[in-house]
């Protein structure tokens, strides 16, 4: 079962640290860092259904497509 | 005078020369119980496991022997032990060379490298790398010796099909020979006739599916070499040949070169000799000696024709289905085709199954097909990325590959072939909650250690009962069949395999070695009724 409700312990750092993370690097080099980071978090997922229901959430718009 | 049945290519063997059949003189066609139409490693296989089964079988070819050229290379336990059934794997082993680690490669960095088969007790290897002619070879020389034991097996060398008339009872061909055109007729027809098959055109039959714009080139180079007897797969290769390259070793000092060379090439140029040494180099190195042994430029696509079975007309093989040679799941999975139907089509002709037996091969063999033909297209997208943003995340799994292990899982560089297991098949009987996964109904049988020998060579050519630590008759007798009792001890491999979490296990093995049925214990009418829907009579 996917979580949307808020769950990030620190939201406000975690999110400076993603956009910090991006720093000084070119579009090429942020995207490429996007998909590491994207292959990363679903392997500490792992379940399939969940990945699943959030690749669909993001395809969607966070659900304004529905 | 004209060669009417021309060579369209060379031959490596010569194994079946033409000579005039009494048939091509009869009055009145001749008429044969099944014809088999190609003498590849499909046809070849499905006449002699039809002709080990006591079943008067007649192939056809328009050749008289094994065309040369390594074509197919890897072949699988599975068809290795499909092959130890019909007498033909030893000499296969002792020329195959054996290969069990793979590396993986992203330009010139060594990502990781695998081991195929961690599990131990099994008589056959994940793999063996063999070529085609020789292959062929193999199951001709075991086509051989099972005619000298009285199996009814005729080879026809260049004898060419020219037309297929289907009737309801029979289907006609019109036969082209150096002697001129003669009329057979055959109760069931069998085509093997490969990916462009005569047949399936001269049938009129559509087979469709997705064609993928890319060339490969395959040099097979001649070289005493100190490389490992490895699978070696780059992904975008440092000697900048193309997307992806391959390495393999063959037996005779040969070894596999496979070179992506995209869509938009000139055929001709690329074959030139030295254009294709320019590649070899640039990935060997200086100073590396080797010959040019043979070199092909292929195209695939992955595509399977709507129904296998039409009418008396059954397909098998590349005829049949097509898939990308990214994990050797082109000839592997025919020989499993002709492992699903010649039982079927034996008792068939013996009368003990209705014919619409023969409709499960289709819906069995269409579920394998879809199974390599899914794992073929992940393999080619993953390989050939086709979108710059799935070219982005392949390269971001391959980036991560090097370090951790969890991106390896991702990495495709085709899923080696394995057995397809027919979940859902209407064949299938009772399962049991408390046995493992890997032996539920159509699950193909996994070989272990047994007293004497190993588990699949103790299966007999027809149904078994297995019965691990259950009381059970040596013979079960029903609706027509002998089904003779395996009775095994638990030991390990077979408690792990077989047993699970019960206390003791009955299991229906059909002819093919894939699981018909299981019980914790044994019952005449549950096995009885699990035989007679097995066999296609529910």
């Amino acid at each position: 079962m996917l979580i949307t409700t808020p769950n990030l312990t620190r939201p406000d750092e975690t999110y400076a640290a993603l956009i910090a993370t991006h720093e000084g690097l070119s579009e090429a080099e942020s995207h490429a860092l996007n998909a590491r980071l994207i292959l990363i978090l679903m392997n500490h997922i792992g379940d399939d259904a969940v990945l699943t229901e959030a690749m669909r959430l993001a395809r969607d718009k966070g659900g304004q497509a529905a | 005078m004209t060669d009417l049945v021309p060579e369209r290519y060379t031959l490596a063997f010569r194994l079946y020369p033409y000579a005039k059949s009494p048939d091509q003189e009869a009055a009145t066609p001749a008429r044969h119980k099944v014809i088999v139409v190609g003498g590849g490693p499909i046809g070849l296989a499905t006449a002699l496991d039809l002709g080990r089964r006591g079943v008067p079988v007649l192939l056809l070819d328009d050749h008289e022997g094994a065309g040369l050229g390594s074509r197919a290379l890897c072949f699988s336990k599975r068809t290795l032990e499909i092959c130890d059934r019909l007498g033909a794997a030893g000499p296969m082993l002792d020329k195959g060379v054996q290969w069990n680690v793979g590396k993986v490669f992203h330009d010139d960095r060594l990502l990781y490298e695998f081991n195929l088969l961690p599990e131990a007790g099994h008589a056959f290897p994940a793999f063996i790398n063999l070529q085609q002619p020789w292959f062929e070879k193999f199951m001709h020389d075991a086509i051989l010796d099972a005619q000298a034991e009285g199996a009814p097996i005729e080879l026809r060398g260049r004898n060419r099909v020219d037309a297929v008339i289907p009737a309801a009872d029979h289907v006609a061909l019109d036969v082209m020979t150096p002697d001129g055109p003669y009329r057979l007729e055959a109760d069931w027809l069998i085509a093997c006739d490969g990916a462009r098959s005569p047949l399936r055109g001269m049938m009129g039959l559509s087979f469709d599916g997705r064609v993928f714009e890319d060339n490969f080139l395959i040099a097979d180079v001649k070289m005493k070499a100190d490389f490992p007897t490895e699978r070696w797969f780059w992904f975008e290769p440092h000697f900048k040949s193309g997307d992806s390259a391959l390495l393999h070793k063959q037996p005779d000092d040969i070894w596999r070169i496979d070179f992506q060379l995209g869509w938009n090439i000139d055929r001709a140029k690329e074959l030139e000799p030295a254009n294709i040494r320019a590649r070899v180099d640039a990935m060997l190195g200086p100073g590396v000696e080797y010959e040019l042994d043979w070199c092909s430029i292929y195209t695939f696509q992955c595509r399977r024709m709507g129904r296998f079975r039409h009418g008396r007309v059954l397909f098998a093989g590349d005829s049949a289905h097509q898939v990308s040679p990214f994990g050797a799941r082109g000839a592997n999975s025919g020989i499993q085709d002709v492992d699903n139907l010649a039982w079927k089509l034996a008792l068939v002709l013996d009368g003990a199954a209705p014919e619409a037996l023969l409709d499960t091969y289709d819906s069995e063999r269409v579920h394998g097909a879809d199974e390599n033909i899914l794992n073929s297209t992940r393999a080619t997208d993953f390989i050939t990325p086709k979108t710059p943003v799935s070219k982005m995340l392949r390269n971001a799994v391959l980036e991560l590959a090097e370090t951790l292990p969890f991106a390896r899982t991702v990495v495709n560089s085709g899923r080696l072939s394995l057995p397809c297991t027919y979940d859902g098949s209407a064949l299938n009987g009772p399962d049991h909650a408390a046995m493992p996964a890997r032996t539920r109904p159509g699950s193909p049988c996994p070989d272990a250690p047994v007293a004497g020998g190993w588990l699949l060579n103790r299966l007999g050519r027809g149904f078994t009962l297995l019965t691990i630590g259950a009381p059970a008759p040596e013979v079960l007798t029903a609706h027509g069949l002998a089904v003779p009792r395996l009775a095994l001890d638990a030991t390990p491999e077979i408690r792990d395999r077989y047993l699970g979490d019960a206390e003791a296990a009955v299991y229906l093995i059909r002819p093919d070695q894939h699981v018909a049925a299981r019980w914790d214990h044994y019952s005449a009418g549950a096995v009885s009724d699990a035989l007679a829907r097995a066999i296609g009579k529910e």
